[in-house]
C-alpha cells in the first residue's frame, strides 16, 4: 500500500503497524483526501492491537488534511480495540500546534513529538 | 447615482491598513483552466509568502525553542496563507470570472493577512452563519464541537479558521459588500464589476457576487 507522487508519499509497513506520511499535503478538499483515508483504514483493519501513524517528515498538512486526521481518530476510536500512536516532530511548526487536538477526540491517544 | 451596496462587516475589520513599508499584493487571475491544475500554484504561491516575509526575521538568534524565529514565521505565514487562498478559491463564484487577491503588511509585532475573493450569495449565507457562531462561541468549546462534527462526518470541514485562530492565535475580520448589478450601474463613475459574463438566461435567478474580504492579523 502506498500513494506517492512529486510532494508527498504515504504507505503502510505492516511489520511495524505504522502508517507513514511525508512531504507536502495540500489537497483540494476533503474528497482529494479519499485515497489517504482508504489507506489508512485499510491499513487500520490490518492491525489488530497497535497502529502508530508516523508524521516526523510529513512538513505540511493543509485543514483539508487535519480533517482527515480528525476523521481517522475517530475512526479508531469507534472501533475501541485499537491503541494509536503518532508519532511527529517537534521542529515542525504546523504539528506542535495543531496535533494536539486530536487528542481531545481520542483521549487514549499517544502523542510523541520529539 | 447607484445606490450605495450594503457592505456588512465581523469580528475585528480595518477599513483602513496601516501605512507598512514592506507589503506584497497577489492576485490570481481569474482562469477557465481546471481548478486541480491550478490548485498546485496556490500552494506555491503560500510557500513563496512565507519564505519572503521570514526573510525580515533573523534565523539564527541562540534560542531554547526547537523551531527559530524565522522558521516560526515561514511556517506560520505559508499555513495561514494557504488556507485563505484556499478558502477564497473555495468561496469564488466562477461564473462572475473576478480574481481573487491576497495581500501581506508587515509592522512591527504583526504581519496582516488581507484576502479577497467574489462569492456567490448563497455561499455567502452560509459563511456568515459560521462567522457568527464563531464569533458568539467559546473559542476552544466551539474548535471541540467543530473538531468532533468534522471527524463524524457531519458537517463540511472548517477547521481552516479554527485552527488559524485557535493554534496560530489569527485574529479575525470580514467584510462583505454585495455587488452592484449590470442594470443599475449604469452611471461611468462607478465600474461594473459584474459586465455581461453572466449569461443573460440566468441573470435574473442569479444574485450577483459578493464581495468576501477577510482579514487575519498574527502576531510576529
Amino acid at each position: 500500500m502506498e500513494i506517492k507522487t512529486e510532494d508527498y508519499r504515504i504507505w503502510y509497513e505492516p511489520d511495524i503497524s505504522t502508517i507513514f506520511l511525508q512531504g507536502f499535503l495540500r489537497l483540494d478538499g476533503m474528497e482529494a483526501y479519499k485515497p489517504v483515508m482508504d489507506l489508512a483504514i485499510n491499513a487500520l483493519e490490518r492491525s489488530p492491537l497497535h497502529l502508530t501513524l508516523n508524521l516526523r517528515e510529513l512538513e505540511f498538512l493543509n485543514s483539508s488534511g487535519i480533517s482527515m486526521l480528525s476523521m481517522f481518530v475517530v475512526k479508531v476510536r469507534q472501533k475501541g480495540d485499537v491503541e494509536m500512536t503518532l508519532e511527529g516532530s517537534d521542529k515542525i511548526l504546523w504539528q506542535t500546534k495543531s496535533l494536539k487536538n486530536l487528542q481531545r477526540l481520542m483521549p487514549s491517544l499517544t502523542l510523541i513529538l520529539s | 447615482m447607484n445606490a450605495p451596496h450594503p457592505v456588512q462587516t465581523f469580528g475585528n475589520f480595518l477599513e483602513e491598513i496601516p501605512a507598512s513599508d514592506e507589503y506584497l499584493i497577489l492576485n490570481f487571475s481569474p482562469s477557465s483552466a481546471p481548478r486541480k491544475r491550478r490548485w498546485g500554484n496556490y500552494g506555491l504561491s503560500a510557500d513563496f509568502l512565507g519564505d519572503y516575509f521570514s526573510a525580515f526575521f533573523p534565523g539564527d538568534e541562540p534560542s531554547e525553542q526547537k523551531i527559530n524565529r524565522r522558521e516560526t514565521v515561514k511556517a506560520a505565514v505559508t499555513y495561514i496563507a494557504n488556507e485563505l487562498i484556499e478558502n477564497a478559491v473555495k468561496y469564488t463564484d466562477e461564473v462572475a470570472g473576478l480574481p481573487i487577491g491576497i495581500a501581506l503588511y508587515l509592522y512591527e509585532q504583526e504581519i496582516i493577512f488581507r484576502a479577497t475573493n467574489y462569492a456567490p450569495q448563497q455561499s455567502v449565507e452560509k459563511y456568515q452563519a459560521f462567522i457568527r457562531d464563531f464569533l458568539s462561541a467559546d473559542p476552544e468549546e466551539f474548535y471541540a464541537n467543530q473538531l468532533e462534527k468534522t471527524a463524524l462526518g457531519q458537517e463540511e470541514s472548517s477547521l481552516g479558521i479554527l485552527t488559524m485562530s485557535n493554534d496560530y492565535g489569527a485574529k479575525f475580520g470580514w467584510l462583505f459588500q454585495q455587488q452592484a448589478t449590470s442594470s443599475s450601474s449604469t452611471s461611468g463613475s462607478v465600474p461594473s464589476l459584474v459586465p455581461s459574463l453572466v449569461p443573460s438566461s440566468v441573470s435574473n435567478s442569479v444574485a450577483n457576487p459578493v464581495q468576501v474580504v477577510v482579514m487575519a492579523r498574527l502576531e510576529v
